[in-house]
């Protein structure tokens, strides 16, 4: 009875090594290949080829989280005009009244952070 | 697809409760000084108006599903809608005096209860597995928050914090198992995966099909609560606002297993995989009702002790789950047996954390058991429901528990299920349950009291008056009239199986 | 090797990288980028059983786009609870919150 469950635990077992293999290859393989010949200009951080100005370990304003975290939320909601957009003339007046209706509800949202104050940078 | 006004009909009740939490987060959000005691009466009126519509579908609803298979508005669906509309409401009449002390009412609980709700019933309506997902998602990032609701608190971040990293990891397996079982079904409607798995007779030997259904397993053991994915539990339950806490302990448990059952049900029909699923989900009903009520035993707060009891009470329900999945001849028994409890648990356990919810002493939440001490001559009435909903979650007779356990043995102890291993763990937990819930009894009416400024308070409002005689009432009901209910929920029990049946022709 | 089987490899392998992320990180937010491993791992599967599946069957591919939306409103909401946790105990490592009992 139990015979149907043996594919289940390699697969598990498989899982598992596959996971901690990666964790230890990883880390060997990079200990092998890699080369060892920093130089001051290597180092330096990467800030859009410019020389870069100050550290980068300052501390951003808890702001820029607020923002970032509403933008992740809009912008991937958009994701569902796309699909939308392509059968739009397919769909006809139902598809516009739906896509009406959630962007009305995405709508609601942006209103109710609006009215809460949270684009308001002070 | 075509949308017609009868499908806008059909997943009415829904509709509103999406929209009034819509509205209410816009009223607030427009009106910042109104009154959160009306939003709450405005929510309750919605969630009383969403039940008369549902009703309409009590107990039999329509068996086709609508909106092209993604929701079913059966029978099924209108009671656990129901259920979880009653949980909603009482948990609403429960919150409003106690978030006023806390000063932290503001007009997002109501929201998001209504939102929880709503996904609740998105889940239990869900006639394919996208739904599902989606439901399951809102009910749960709307309890994320509830969790964390009050902002100073540092328990009560703590455990948000908790329960979302531990919701996030197994709805990631909840997914998964979903793939998986798209693999191998190549469609994500329920009938259709019905369909792929009852035609083919390696079914119970396949892995992928096997690999989804555990990590599927996964996904609502975690929701409902059951051993081994139940750690974040107790702390949750603790670290929450108590009001949260109440509520989503009912809801999310009503609509795990109301989602739970359907696709078990009737998304893998061949007899031979559903024996060998069956003796998996026996393990864990096992295992819960053991770990769930000797950790109870150990427990000195309350809230954590409702918690472990949570626990066992997801325990012997699942003894209901092993009846419908190990009993082809009459599945519609388990299933009935589940509804009844889910019913039964909601008021009963509403019921005990509305005692909790009631009694402050010297500016904080009465937690400690010990602090019981007296409580049943100081405040009669008080201690008397107290009493009652303890004795109901332990199964005494003529409360709603006693009734509902009956019916889960009865399912059970059908022959054909061969579990009478399962029968017996649950009659003996059963009865190390009696020990603690009767120690918060003998504590409030055995300990003498403490006197002055150092003895508990009580004071109950309207709103938790109304909701503790809404939970008190339903307790006693159930167990003086189980018959109505019970008829009932066999009816829509046998409109589960029959819709099962008809997805395989 | 069946192109199908590759896919589900990777997908395995990618979710099996979010597991371990998971069970090591103890970085709260760290934690949070495993967990959207796993979805996206559960997304390739997706994917990959409607590519190589039923060409009439859009579901895989729909499926997915949820799961993306879902999983960044449940970022969202993750982030704001940790920023919050960050706001009373001023760090955000999960092995030192234990005034709940774990």
């Amino acid at each position: 009875m139990l015979n149907p469950y043996i594919p289940v635990l390699i697969l598990m077992a498989v899982a598992v090594a596959v996971a901690a293999g990666m964790s230890v290859a990883t880390s060997l393989i990079a200990r092998i290949f890699r080369l060892r010949r920093p130089n001051p200009i290597k180092s330096q951080p990467y800030e859009c080829g410019m020389t870069p100005i100050g550290g980068a370990r300052v501390r951003f304003s808890v702001k820029f989280y607020l923002v970032a975290m509403l933008f992740i939320l809009f912008d991937v909601e958009a994701i569902f005009l796309y699909p939308w957009a392509v059968v739009h003339r397919h769909l006809g007046w139902l598809g516009l009244v739906e896509m009406g209706l959630f962007i009305g509800i995405l709508a609601a949202g942006y209103l109710y952070l609006w009215k809460r104050g949270a684009f308001e940078w002070d | 697809m075509q949308i017609t006004p009868r499908d806008i009909w059909n997943i009415s009740p829904h509709l509103v409760v999406a929209a009034l939490g819509l509205i209410i987060l816009l009223i607030d959000a427009i009106w910042p000084r109104i009154s959160k005691r009306q939003l709450a009466n405005l929510a309750l009126l919605g969630l009383i108006g969403a039940g008369a519509l549902q009703a309409r579908f009590w107990p039999r609803g329509q068996v086709t599903p609508v909106l092209g298979g993604m929701i079913v508005p059966d029978g099924y669906t209108a009671f656990f809608n129901l259920v979880l509309l009653v949980g909603a409401g009482i948990s609403l009449l429960l919150s409003t005096d106690y978030l006023e002390w806390d000063g932290s009412a503001h007009g997002e609980y109501h929201a998001l209860v209504l939102f929880t709700a709503f996904g609740g019933m998105v889940m239990a309506a869900a006639g394919h597995l996208i739904v599902v997902f989606l439901g399951l998602e809102i009910l749960s990032i709307s309890l994320y928050i509830l969790a964390g609701y009050q902002r100073e608190r540092r328990e009560s971040q703590e455990a948000a914090l908790k329960y979302f990293l531990l919701g996030a990891f197994a709805s990631a397996f909840f997914l998964y198992g979903m793939a998986l079982v798209y693999g191998y079904a190549g469609s994500l409607d329920l009938h259709a995966i019905a369909r792929a798995a009852g035609a083919g007779q390696g079914a119970a030997a396949n892995q992928l099909l096997l690999t989804g259904i555990g990590l599927l397993l996964v996904g609502f053991g975690f929701k409902v609560a059951v051993v081994p994915f139940h750690i974040w539990t107790p702390d949750v339950y603790e670290g929450a606002p108590t009001s949260a806490t109440a509520f989503m302990s009912v809801v999310a448990k009503a609509a795990g297993f109301a989602a739970f059952v359907r696709v078990f049900a009737l998304a893998f029909p061949g007899a031979d995989l559903r024996h060998q699923v069956g003796a998996v989900v026996a393990s864990i009903a096992m295992l819960t009702m053991v770990v769930g009520n000797t950790a109870a035993v150990l427990q000195t707060n309350i809230k954590r002790l409702l918690a472990y009891s949570s626990i066992a009470h997801a325990g012997y329900i699942l003894v209901g789950v092993v009846a419908v999945l190990r009993n082809p001849a009459a599945p519609a028994e388990g299933v009935s047996a589940v509804l009844f409890y889910t019913l039964a648990y909601t008021f009963m356990n509403l019921g005990a954390f509305a005692v909790v919810l009631a009694l402050r002493r010297r500016g904080e939440e009465l937690l400690n058991i010990e602090e019981y001490a007296g409580l049943g001559f100081r405040y009669p009435w008080l201690g008397a429901l107290m009493a009652l909903f303890m004795l109901s979650l332990a199964g005494m007779p003529p409360t709603a528990g006693f009734f509902a356990k009956l019916y889960l043995i009865r399912a059970a102890l059908s022959p054909l299920v061969g579990m009478w291993w399962l029968v017996i763990t649950l009659a003996l937990t059963s009865v190390v349950s009696f020990y603690y819930y009767i120690r918060v009894v003998t504590v409030m009416y055995m300990r003498p009291a403490v006197e002055g400024e150092q003895a508990p308070q009580a004071s109950a409002g309207p709103h938790l008056g109304t909701g503790l005689a809404l939970a008190a009432l339903g307790t006693i009901l159930l167990g003086l009239i189980p018959a109505g209910i019970l008829q009932a929920a066999q009816q829509i029990a046998e409109g589960l199986v029959e819709l099962g049946g008809m997805a395989l022709r | 090797m069946d192109p199908l089987n590759a896919f589900l490899i990777v997908s395995a392998g990618l979710f099996s990288v979010g597991v371990f992320g998971v069970l090591t990180r103890r970085n709260a937010v760290a934690i949070l980028m495993s967990i959207e491993l796993m979805l996206n791992a559960a997304n390739l599967n997706l994917i990959a059983f409607a590519r190589f599946g039923d060409p009439t069957v859009l579901a895989g591919q729909v499926f997915a786009i949820f799961v993306l939306t879902v999983a960044a409103a449940e970022a969202a909401v993750g982030l704001a609870i940790v920023l919050c946790v960050y706001r009373n105990i001023r760090h955000i490592n999960v092995d030192d919150l234990h005034i709940l009992k774990w």
